[in-house]
């Protein structure tokens, strides 16, 4: 599932902005020593630089506190208050969902509670699973319609289908609101170029603040209950949209929109007959992602009331049931692989549009016609026969014990093997450099990060920066920050020390690429929840579970794009150093490497961001970081904290993120790659 | 000023700045910027002082290299690019002074534009790309693809319709964009460099497959080519641009037998005369002799002539359509023609 941010921004201006060797050097020594001085001479001289003195701090919870109290009680829009606004578009959003639950999942009920009668029972198993097969069957083949059935009788065989249902009525219901509202809000910002500049940081920081930190702004709005979980669902899937929406319009070719002109087109006849259609390919793309990012939130969204998949997973922590909680965890899976495969194969088809009559019978020609015939049939044939309406008890296998049991066994025997390996990282490497990083001086930090913000991009990155690592502190955030950025940093080294060497191997071997590639692509299906249980299971909790469950979720993109960036280097350079007579290691680390090295940068990017938006998520297994804030305002309803913390770690996110980009550029401009 | 009747598309002093301040450069009062003024104020010129009139009628291509502003200076005599200053008269009527709306109404119902790319829609089969404009104006289904049907069989697609662009080739996409363009019967074709992209036997094929088109058709026809030799093969006149001003007008005759400019003199140095040059401007009066033998009209090249002279005769007959004798083209003239290469 591809993580919140990708900003991968435009080559900054000042990109080529260095000077020779030796007084970039000079800067550095005068900065680091400096620096160690202020360090050194410890909390004696200058306390205020290593506790930020509580009489300076910017009282920013307590500012968007009174805005929220503000917000909801006392804002009105003409005469109505803004609460009822959102109650209403609560209301509104509420309609659509109980119909989508109705059908898959409660089916159509008269009367109240446990008075509730069914009138309507909702789609069968048999039914639903069909329909999706034949969706399948039409857009990838008969392969892709027996993935589909797979994994739908996975839900239903181990009992997960009732769960997947609702998580999937939430689904159905956010993805054509989030794919509308960003496919509108990309056209305005492709239209009016002032609404873009204004957009493009709301975008960055809705991709890059943990989806905790607008949960509870969200709970006020719109309440508790599965209509604010798609709320926030449509929000965190809509910015990849959005952005999408933007490149696709650009990538039209130019000769189009001449021609939509000189055929005399109005404005809307150019934006939906000649713009849109013209973009479908890259627009299907972006479908995906809302997709998947919907899937992934709506299991987050079960901590404000959206039931379903999520819901178990949740309960299963908490109760530490690892067997339920890995059950419900594979349903996710399933669930995942599914939609992703289901729209990825017609994002495809769009873009190979349909031959004139071609083979695979009447339910490949017709699979709308013919869904709705296996679903009128089988829900007729449900009401005579309860096993077609409902997966049978009693064909149920559980195997939730059987999970239990295995890690029971594993802990039983292995428990001081792996007690052993994670009591040696946590003293060698996990403790000392937590200490170190909480040692450090706040002003000189944020002096070095404005001065790595200038040398790479220039003055207007390092107020960028400076800036925002100033405000981390000045919000009281830092000691948390310091934590964040300790487990953000240790992962991100670990997953890229295992995930570069795999994606250079995978690019020496061809076939080895193609097994990583579908490995890479179905653990970025998963949602980041999945990957907490596992690491749980075998670590229990703290911070050495957290950081396994970010280096696994954070290491696709480190294969991905190591193995991406080498093979782009153009096969003419290897071919030259060849015929050099360099030897195979000379051509991996002397042309190779060196020519791929922005692209490796790009994926460093990647994998912070990855490691950042699952470090939020780790905040469930006991971390001490940024995440628990956000997650433990989340719990008490406290919107200023929630949001003060969710700033900071949007703002670690955004630093690294701008002072790699500018990095990247730089090399780039350097290897003439541009 | 007014075009005088027969001229269908009249340029005057058209001008296409291109950057900040570029009206300030135009302003009226202001004396025409030279190339060192634009350059020294950041200016691109990309469409410098045009004149052109283009006849009812006739084929009118412009032929430059890339950069040399052709492709703005097309699009500024649709208005798809607001030229700077200047004037454009289609019918007598200045299309700068036209309202947004007006313009529209004259694309739709007077304008067709050929692209280089082809411009085709990716998600409409052939049959709807070409009605595709009818579409746009509101036109019903019914009448629209009947059209349609004719215009494809017009440029023998027929049997395709059903298909979309990616199924078809590089030419036929291009007759598509070709049929597509004429479905609103525009009194003006545009035609973008459009068989730049294509492979040369292809090219070649749908040079002669426009000749053909034209001879049915005789639409008023602006020609966009960087192809010296096919602006040659295809125009009744012809403007050579360079860096946004156009170098030299006139007929193909004129350009190769008199080149303005050693710039224009480059391009036709390796045309062969022959080719070019009509019988009308190489040959005698006629001086009695009897045209028994075989005869040729004078707007033929002499190249075309040359094979009448196979059986050794010394002379060839010109008469007119009417069959009246204008002229006789003499041997040694048709030689010495061919030997210049």
């Amino acid at each position: 599932m591809s993580a919140p941010a990708s900003l991968e921004r435009p080559a900054s201006r000042h990109a080529l902005l260095h000077s020779p060797g030796w007084t970039g050097a000079l800067v550095w020594l005068v900065a680091a020593a400096a620096f160690v001085l202020l360090w050194q001479s410890g909390p004696g001289l200058a306390a205020w630089a290593f506790d930020y003195p509580r009489a300076w701090q910017i009282p920013a919870v307590r500012w968007i506190g009174a805005a929220m109290k503000w917000l909801v009680n006392d804002a009105r829009l003409g005469p109505v208050t803004f609460t009822e606004v959102t109650r209403f578009v609560a209301a509104l959003l509420d309609v659509p969902y109980r119909i989508a639950l109705s059908l898959l999942s409660t089916g159509f009920l008269s009367g109240q509670g446990s008075n509730a009668v069914q009138i309507v029972p909702p789609l069968s198993w048999i039914g639903v699973t069909a329909t999706m097969m034949l969706l399948g069957l039409s857009a990838g083949g008969p392969g892709l319609a027996a993935l589909v059935g797979l994994c739908f009788g996975f839900l239903a065989v181990f009992g997960q289908w009732d769960s997947a249902m609702v998580t999937l009525a939430s689904v159905v219901v956010a993805v054509p609101i989030g794919v509308l509202g960003g496919l509108l809000l990309g056209i305005a910002a492709y239209r009016w170029p002032a609404f873009e500049r204004c957009l493009v940081p709301v975008l960055d920081l809705m991709q890059t603040i943990p989806v905790f930190a607008y949960l509870v702004p969200i709970l006020f709005l719109f309440g508790f209950g599965p209509t604010a979980a798609v709320v926030a669902t449509v929000i965190y899937a809509m910015p990849p949209m959005t952005r999408v929406t933007v490149l696709a319009l650009r990538g039209v070719p130019p000769e189009l929109r001449d021609l939509g002109r000189m055929i005399g087109c109005t404005r809307r006849q150019m934006t939906w007959r000649v713009m849109i259609p013209s973009a479908r390919d890259s627009l299907m793309v972006g479908v995906n992602q809302v997709i998947m990012l919907s899937l992934n939130m709506v299991i987050i969204a079960s901590m404000i009331g959206a039931g379903g998949l999520g819901f178990d997973v949740l309960a299963a922590l908490r109760r530490l049931d690892i067997g339920a909680g890995l059950e419900a965890g594979m349903a996710i899976v399933a669930l995942a692989i599914a939609l992703d495969r289901l729209s990825q194969a017609y994002a495809a088809q769009a873009g190979k549009a349909p031959a004139a009559g071609q083979g695979g019978g009447f339910a490949a020609g017709h699979p709308y016609v013919a869904a709705v015939a296996v679903l009128v049939a089988t829900s007729a044939a449900g009401l005579l026969l309860p096993a077609v309406q409902s997966y049978p008890e009693a064909l149920k296998v559980s195997t939730g014990s059987f999970f239990s049991e295995a890690v029971r066994w594993i802990n039983v025997n292995f428990f001081d093997a792996l007690e052993a390996v994670k009591n040696a990282l946590l003293l060698n490497v996990l403790v000392p450099f937590k200490r170190l990083l909480a040692g450090l001086p706040w002003p000189g930090v944020v002096a070095l990060l404005a001065l790595a913000g200038y040398r790479l991009g220039g003055v207007r990155l390092a107020v960028f920066v400076g800036v925002l690592a100033f405000l981390i502190a000045a919000t009281g955030q830092w000691e948390k920050a310091m934590v964040t950025v300790y487990l953000c940093g240790i992962s991100v080294v670990i997953a890229s020390l295992i995930g570069i060497p795999i994606g250079i191997l995978a690019t020496e071997r061809v076939g080895l690429w193609r097994w990583v590639q579908v490995v890479i692509d179905t653990l970025q299906t998963l949602p980041s929840f999945v990957y907490l249980m596992p690491a749980v299971m075998l670590f229990r909790v703290g911070d050495f579970t957290a950081i396994i469950a970010v280096v696994a979720y954070a290491i696709t993109p480190a294969i991905r794009y190591t193995a991406l960036g080498l093979q782009k280097v153009d096969p003419r350079i290897i071919e030259a150093g060849r015929a050099a007579g360099c030897t195979p290691w000379q051509i991996l680390t002397r042309i190779k490497l060196r020519l791929a090295l922005p692209e490796l940068l790009l994926g460093l990017n990647q994998t912070i961001m990855f490691a950042l938006s699952m470090l939020v998520i780790t905040a469930l297994v006991g971390t001490r970081d940024l995440g628990q804030e956000v997650y433990i305002a989340l719990t008490k309803a406290d919107t200023g904290r929630g949001l003060v913390a969710g700033l900071a770690v949007a703002f670690i996110a955004m630093i690294a993120d701008r002072l790699i980009s500018a990095g990247a550029a730089r090399q780039r401009a350097r290897l003439g790659l541009d | 000023m007014i075009g005088s009747p027969e001229k269908k598309l009249v340029c005057r002093n058209v001008w296409k700045v291109f950057g900040a301040g570029a009206n300030d450069a135009m302003a009226p009062g202001h004396p025409p910027p030279s190339q060192e003024y634009l350059a020294r104020h950041g200016l691109v010129g990309a469409v410098r002082d045009v004149n052109l009139d283009v006849s009812a009628g006739e084929i009118f291509v412009i032929m430059g290299l890339s950069g040399s502003g052709k492709s703005t200076l097309v699009r500024c005599l649709s208005r798809l690019v607001e030229p700077t200053s200047g004037e454009i008269l289609f019918n007598g009527e200045n299309l700068l002074a036209a309202s947004d709306a007006h313009m529209i109404q004259i694309r739709r119902h007077r304008m067709g534009m050929v692209f280089q790319h082809f411009a085709l829609l990716p998600h409409l089969t052939v049959l709807d790309n070409v009605a595709f404009p009818l579409q746009v104006q509101g036109v019903g289904r019914t009448v629209r693809e009947a059209r349609a049907r004719e215009l494809v069989d017009l440029v023998g697609l027929s049997g395709k319709e059903n298909f979309f662009p990616r199924h078809l080739s590089g030419g036929q996409q291009q007759r598509v964009g070709i049929a597509r363009s004429l479905s609103v019967e525009p009194e003006l074709w545009f035609l973008d460099e459009p068989f730049s992209a294509l492979d040369p036997l292809i090219r070649r094929e749908m040079q002669d497959e426009f000749i053909r088109l034209q001879s049915v058709l005789r639409k008023t026809i602006v020609f966009i080519t960087h192809d010296f030799d096919e602006a040659i093969r295809l125009a009744d006149r012809i403007a050579v641009m360079k860096d946004g001003a156009i170098v030299q007008a006139g007929t193909s005759e004129d350009i190769v037998l008199n080149p303005a400019t050693p710039y224009v003199a480059e391009f036709t140095r390796h045309v062969p005369k022959a080719k070019v040059v009509k019988v009308s401007s190489v040959m005698r009066a006629a001086e009695g002799q009897v045209a028994d033998g075989p005869t040729i009209s004078p707007q033929s090249t002499v190249s075309e002539a040359a094979p009448l002279f196979g059986q050794g005769n010394g002379w060839v007959a010109v008469v007119d359509p009417g069959g009246r004798p204008v002229g006789v083209l003499e041997r040694e003239v048709v030689i010495d023609l061919m030997m210049q290469g």
